[in-house]
């Protein structure tokens, strides 16, 4: 199998790292860096468990070649737990325990991550916008409902803080 | 009484690793050395297997091996016929042939790719008749007329014959379910890992079941139960799926494992995991039943049939909880049920959230609606008419109103008016064109628990350690229903302490007996009882010691908020760690390993009759949809549920119960169906099986209804089934009125609705 040399930003680190040419950014993550935070859960695109921001914006981890985030700033759930640090969780990460928002927790993480980038370009979204936001995500234990909750809880904590999203 | 954390929205003690991404799911797992393993599946539904060309696999660079079922040290046979790897012949697409061990996944999956087989095809059973033909092809020889390993029940109660000849008019009807497919997030994964010179083995991995999971692996090993421990990871969901494919992989990673000495892991594909796991059974009703003018039920005689599938472990008992509930929870004098499963070539039906009810829910609820029409009747006023009520016996006989509530008739009163079903359906009723609104009713009644399916006894062991900290441990497994946040609440209620000390670690089968499956919506109830009798135990021998020292009776003491004092001077106590610390000082063990049995159900199991559960728990929905009939279009709009649930030990997740119950159940109703063609399955990614989405999901409602019920901890009883059987029901049901057509299968998808028109249509002309 061919190799490349990937440099990239993860977490806010710049890592480098020689992998198979066909290796997914997912595998890129869990394999190589043991970031296992991130998860597959049907690798083509259409459950949203591997979701990760690549520059700013979500992606399925599982449709990217690692030659596609050559020289880009990814964050995982990883990152997003060390980036802040004065508490111990980000809004969104506790406004989904305060809203009963997880079972099983595998669909969290990119649920996280979307709702994250969704709060970035829109501080005051609606139920619908928080739907779409998320619908590329898949949720089999919950209905979403609270779901949705938590991100209209953060949305409202995050108001109150004023500046919080790194 | 008033309660710290009974009855409260208490934040789930598991969550912080779960919103972090620590938590360590069976894919997440790493150990040194370990190997990797694809399993091959069969290319034909039903085929001998005449050669298993493995050369070319062995050798692609890094393929260590490729096993088949020779390799098997010990039993190859699994409960219900599955195999490890099959040797004689393939019995559905989804049956494991051989076993590609390798250096690394890359490797697996071209060695997987590699392996040829060569098969003898065999006539196909596809379909419930098929099986049932007379000259049907032989799928288990054990079974030569396709009937399951154990799956015939019945229930007589009264006279059938003497009920039909007093009714006034007889009706019959056909109902038909369509395969299910859990659709769990996270694909299954188990990681094998021998240890101490080969001689243990310990597995890891999605597993719901660990102790039949530990049985089946030590089998296939031909090995002592205490050989294998099972450990389970934190379960990316389950729904009851999590288990015979999770016993076939352990037992496959066990095998490979013992061979090469080193760790196996085998991580399916979504592809994978929907080929090889279980799904919620087909099931056909034929009911015929006996009306009164007034709208009376006298008599009702019903044959039913689960599709079970290539192997089949749960029929057998999916069916005894079917031939309970067939009739639904109405009272009637006369009931005939006839239960039966048939094995067929396609894959096989398990345990799903239910275990049998959603299908059942759809048939006889849609049969009441159809019932009231013939009889001129409204919907709710029939069901009132008929409905089990305190003084009423169910179908086995059970007397309501004393022990066991029969809320059932004010819920339907409560739904109906919080829906304005009646304002509704009236003005629904006079709509014309293309597109139209239904609203549609169903309810149910759930036995709680096992019953008598199986012995529902559990165990659970609480230990005190020396600072006061608190380890907790059941036999029943977290699928993310909340279970350990339950049992802890329960454990600190009892025992008067903060709920953060508790820590409650995974199931591990070296720690716990075998206090069975975490099923039948027993986690609350059942381990949360064994919770609760542990709990007890050890506050009891606390109180005996702060007795001791605070020279008071142990009845005239509390223990509350971490402090124990006298009932009668609040100020004369002692602090909970002083007297743990004290505990250990004199040698008084504060652990207990407490056991609930409530013994073998008191049932008569050749007609059903006798105690068939501890209680019930009941249910009442209403759907409110929109159907394009142009376009076969159906929108659930709304869905309203009113579950009885005893006491909600916890509310945010109760309501998380009842809404993730609503998605699943509107998946059921109008989105999914698992499509086999020629035995073979078609929709093996979650791009072709669609589960809703966001988007998808209607407005919710849930109204948590509260029983004064005895037996759980608590008063808790069962919900987590419970909050997904009903929908579909209440979907066909509104999707009636809409379209003014009744569909008797599910899903409600456009193709059907459209087909409905267009066969109507073709009737009209
Ligand atoms: S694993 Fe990437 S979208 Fe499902
Ligand atoms: S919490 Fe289980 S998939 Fe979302």
């Amino acid at each position: 199998m061919k190799e490349i040399e990937v440099n990239l930003t993860i977490n806010h680190k710049k890592v480098s790292r020689t992998v198979p040419a066909n290796w997914r950014l997912l595998d890129l993550l869990r394999e190589g860096f043991s970031l296992t935070g991130c998860k597959e859960g049907c690798g083509v695109g259409e459950c949203g468990a591997c979701t990760v921001l690549l520059a700013g914006e979500p992606v399925n981890s599982c449709l990217v070649l690692v030659g596609q985030a050559e020289g880009k700033e990814v964050l995982t759930i990883e990152g997003l737990t060390a980036a802040n640090k004065e508490e111990e969780l980000h809004p969104l990460q506790q406004a989904f325990i305060e809203k009963g928002a997880i079972q099983c927790g595998y669909c969290t993480p990119g649920m996280v991550l979307s709702s994250l980038a969704l709060l970035r370009r829109n501080a005051e979204p609606g139920v619908k916008e928080i739907k779409e936001a998320i619908s590329g995500n898949l949720c089999r234990c919950t209905g979403y409902k609270q779901i949705v909750e938590a991100v209209q809880l953060a949305a409202d904590w995050l108001k109150e803080d004023g500046d919080y999203i790194e | 009484m008033s309660f710290k954390y009974i009855n409260k929205k208490i934040n789930k003690i598991d969550l912080q690793e779960k919103v972090t991404g620590k938590a360590e799911y069976g894919a997440d797992l790493e150990f040194e050395n370990m190997l990797y393993a694809c399993t091959v599946y069969s290319e034909y539904p039903h085929a001998e297997i005449v050669e298993i060309n493995t050369a070319e696999a062995e050798a692609v660079a890094g393929v260590l091996a490729v096993l088949t079922a020779e390799d098997v040290p010990g039993e190859n046979q699994l409960f219900g016929h599955f195999r490890v790897l099959t040797g004689d012949k393939v019995r559905y697409p989804g049956d494991g042939v051989a076993l590609v061990v390798a250096e690394n996944r890359q490797a697996a999956w071209e060695g997987q790719q590699a392996v040829s087989v060569e098969y003898n095809p065999l006539p196909v059973v596809e379909t419930i008749d098929d099986a049932l033909a007379e000259d049907a092809p032989v799928i288990h020889a054990e079974h030569p007329d396709n009937v399951a390993l154990n799956s015939r029940h019945n229930l007589r109660k009264g006279d059938v014959k003497k009920g039909m000849a007093e009714a006034d008019k007889i009706i019959e009807r056909t109902y038909q379910t369509q395969f299910v497919e859990h659709a769990y997030l996270e694909p299954e994964a188990v990681v094998a890992v021998p240890d101490y010179g080969g001689e243990r083995m310990t597995v890891y991995g999605s597993i719901q079941n660990p102790f039949y999971v530990r049985d089946h692996t030590a089998g296939a090993l031909g090995w002592a139960l205490n050989q294998v421990t099972i450990e389970q990871s934190v379960i990316g969901g389950t729904f009851g799926g999590k288990d015979e494919v999770a016993s076939r992989l352990s037992a496959r990673a066990a095998v490979a494992a013992q061979k090469f000495n080193r760790p196996v892991k085998i991580v399916l594909s979504r592809e994978e995991s929907m080929l090889e796991s279980s799904k919620r059974h087909p099931y056909r009703f034929n009911y015929k039943v006996g009306l009164k003018e007034d709208g009376e039920i006298v008599a009702m005689e019903t044959e039913v049939i689960a599709q079970s599938g290539g192997y089949n472990k749960q029929s057998q008992f999916t069916n005894w909880r079917c031939v309970i509930h067939t009739t639904g929870p109405y009272a009637l004098d006369h009931i005939k049920t006839s239960v039966k499963g048939v094995y067929t070539n396609t894959i096989y039906g398990g345990a799903m959230r239910g275990f049998s009810s959603p299908q059942n829910i759809f048939a006889i609820e849609s049969l009441m609606d159809e019932l009231a029409e013939e009889m001129d009747m409204d919907p709710v006023e029939f069901r009132l008419k008929n409905v089990l009520r305190p003084g009423d016996t169910t179908p086995s006989s059970q007397p309501l109103g004393e022990e066991i509530p029969a809320p059932l008739a004010e819920m339907i009163e409560e739904v109906v008016e919080k829906t304005d079903f009646h304002q509704k359906r009236e003005k629904y009723s006079q709509q014309e064109g293309e597109i139209c609104k239904g609203i549609g009713l169903a309810v149910s009644f759930r036995g709680a628990g096992l019953g008598g399916e199986a012995l529902d006894a559990t165990g659970a062991l609480l230990s005190i350690q020396g600072d006061g900290s608190v380890n907790l441990i059941t036999g029943l497994s977290e699928n993310g229903q909340g279970l350990k946040t339950a049992h802890a609440q329960i454990a600190a209620e009892t025992l008067g302490i903060d709920i953060g000390r508790i820590n409650y670690p995974n199931v591990n089968t070296a720690i716990i007996p075998d206090g069975g499956p975490t099923v039948a919506s027993r986690g609350a109830m059942i381990g949360g009882r064994a919770v609760k009798m542990a709990a007890d135990k050890v506050k009891k021998k606390m109180l005996d010691l702060a007795g001791e020292l605070l020279e008071e009776k142990p009845e005239n003491l509390l223990l509350e908020n971490e402090r124990i004092f006298k009932k009668d001077n609040i100020e004369q106590g002692i602090s909970y760690e002083k007297l743990v610390q004290e505990a250990k000082a004199v040698g008084v063990l504060l652990t207990e390993l407490a056991w609930f049995n409530p013994g073998p159900a008191r049932l008569n199991h050749d007609n059903n009759q006798g105690e068939a559960f501890p209680t019930y728990a009941w249910a009442a929905v209403v759907a409110e949809v929109l159907v394009d009939q142009g376009t076969g279009m159906v929108e659930v709009e709304k869905l309203t549920a009113a579950h009885d649930v005893g006491t909600a030990i916890n509310i945010d997740a109760v309501l998380g119960q009842i809404y993730g119950g609503i998605a699943m159940g509107q998946g059921m109703g109008v989105l999914e169906e698992v499509v086999t063609e020629e035995g073979k399955v078609e929709t093996l990614n979650l791009d072709e099986y669609l589960i809703p989405t966001a988007l998808d999901v209607p407005e919710m409602e849930a109204i948590i209804v509260e029983t004064a019920d005895e037996y759980g901890p608590y008063g808790a009883k069962s919900l987590g089934e419970a909050a997904c059987e009903v929908h579909p029901a209440a979907i066909a049901n509104a999707v009636a009125q809409a379209s003014g057509r009744r569909l008797r299968e599910l899903p409600c998808n456009l193709e059907r609705v459209k087909l409905g028109r267009m066969l109507s249509r073709k009737d009209g002309k």
